[in-house]
């Protein structure tokens, strides 16, 4: 009898292999640039759709600017977490990853170390276009922490549940209405950090709703570990 | 190399397989066939570890799954309908990809190798958005092949090939199975699969219907038994 022990091949090392997937879907995307272009050609209309339809006087916008930039990321992050699993399923290529022989949490965060990373660009680039186009100034470092920690408790959360949603028929619709309860509190938590860090609130008073996103993270983290494996499977 | 013992799968209340014995020796080459629907792709699924079934015992090379599903996927290769490959990234990408992902040391060397064994060391550079179906196939059993399975799954190799992507298909499972591996090969072409195994099984309504050496048939004789079966 074979020793399960002892495999035959050198055991794939979890770390290699998350970068593996996220280079595979850097260089994928690289070349056909569908998942960073989609997010980031709606990123542009739905901000330039509210400084069309808001047309608010200075003080009003810095007020909603914060609520319309989340909802914008929000909405531009779903299509790519859509496309993680998705496009793997349809191109058939999701059984060649859960055929390799890795810990399946490799493979969730290798998937979710390529979407973030699609994320950032997209908000990379349309932070300074918010930021013209609303006449304030984002360019504090404690308000892109937050957009980071908020972004990224958003994607393994995304990650998680595009994950079980790419088993179901109608995968497109079942991701926005499984993710956006779930992830609720650190929107309405990074919602309320930058409201507060862009009308210049000072550490006291930001520091709640920031540590509400990072504990949101820790704990999205630990589900996500702990669950990703049955999730995966059919 | 191969033990199903009493397995049985269904989805919500629809039975698929229905207490499935059968055992594949060390280096065999089993061609399961079956009509649409009669549970041939849920069984190699299920011995991929890609499918859990409900109730039953399977092993691969005597390691029960799914308990060690982890190292059954380092003895099993799997071709299927789909390749299982990335039209964005070049044939050598693709398999650098799996290489890194199966813990291959030395992968350069054994992607020469595979890409050489089917023909395609001249287009290792070309995205596989460009090949042909029977290009991508031929790339597949270079990636299945990769880790030097000691297990081949085929699941409908065959489909969507014309006539001489299909012969030169033939010719490299001919060679991967000739080196003592153990193949297990779904197919809906009865003459092919029973020119390539050495034993065929019928599949239908989610039992195992029919099992003999192909040695011991004619292609007559095992088209008729075979439509004997399937409109019982």
């Amino acid at each position: 009898m074979l020793d399960p022990t002892e495999h035959q091949l050198p055991k794939a090392n979890f770390w290699r292999a998350v970068g593996t997937i996220a280079w595979k879907d850097l260089t994928a995307e690289l070349r056909n640039k569908e998942i960073v272009s989609a997010m980031f050609i709606f990123s542009l209309l739905v901000i330039l759709i509210f400084n069309f339809s808001l047309e608010l006087d200075k003080s009003a916008r810095e007020n909603v600017a914060a609520g319309v930039l989340w909802v914008t990321f929000i909405f531009a992050a779903t299509l790519g977490l859509n496309r993680t699993f998705a496009a793997e399923k349809d191109r058939g290529s999701l059984d060649g990853l859960l055929l390799a022989p890795i810990d399946r949490s490799a493979l969730f965060f290798g998937k979710l170390l390529s979407t973030f990373v699609f994320i950032l660009i997209v908000e990379i680039i349309v932070v300074p276009v918010f930021s013209v186009l609303y006449s304030i100034s984002m360019f504090n470092p404690m308000f892109l922490l937050v957009l980071l920690l908020g972004t990224l408790g958003y994607t393994v959360v995304g990650t998680l549940l595009a994950a079980m949603a790419v088993h179901t028929r109608a995968r497109e619709v079942m991701l926005p209405i499984l993710l956006f309860p779930v992830a609720v509190p650190v929107v309405m938590a990074a919602v309320r950090a930058s409201a507060d860090i862009l009308a210049g609130a000072k550490w006291g008073r930001v520091a709640g709703p920031i540590n509400l996103v990072v504990v949101y993270d820790i704990i999205l983290f630990a589900i996500a570990i702990m669950t990703f494996d049955y999730l995966i499977e059919e | 190399m191969i033990q199903i013992r009493s397995l049985s799968k269904s989805f919500g209340m629809k039975p698929v397989l229905n207490n499935i014995d059968l055992s594949i020796e060390p280096g065999e080459f089993v061609a399961l066939l079956g009509a649409n629907g009669s549970g041939k792709t849920t069984l190699l699924r299920i011995v991929a570890t890609l499918s859990r079934p409900n109730s039953g015992e399977v092993q691969v090379g005597r390691l029960s799954l799914p308990t060690h599903a982890y190292a059954v996927r380092q003895l099993v290769g799997v071709v299927s309908h789909q390749p299982l490959l990335y039209g964005e990234l070049t044939a050598e990408e693709n398999l650098r990809f799996y290489a890194r992902m199966y813990g291959l040391g030395a992968a350069e060397a054994r992607i020469t190798t595979v890409l050489a064994q089917v023909n395609l060391e001249q287009r290792q550079h070309d995205l596989v958005r460009t090949f042909s179906r029977g290009m991508q196939q031929l790339l597949a059993i270079a990636r299945a092949t990769l880790h030097q399975p000691k297990v081949l799954l085929f699941d409908e190799p065959h489909t969507g090939l014309d006539q001489d992507a299909a012969k030169m298909l033939d010719d490299v499972l001919r060679s991967v199975a000739a080196v003592g591996r153990t193949v297990l090969m779904t197919t809906h072409d009865l003459a092919r699969g029973l020119e390539l195994s050495d034993r065929v099984a019928i599949l239908s309504r989610g039992k195992i219907a029919f099992e003999a050496h192909s040695s011991t048939l004619t292609p007559t004789t095992f088209t008729d038994k075979y439509y004997e079966i399937i409109h019982a």
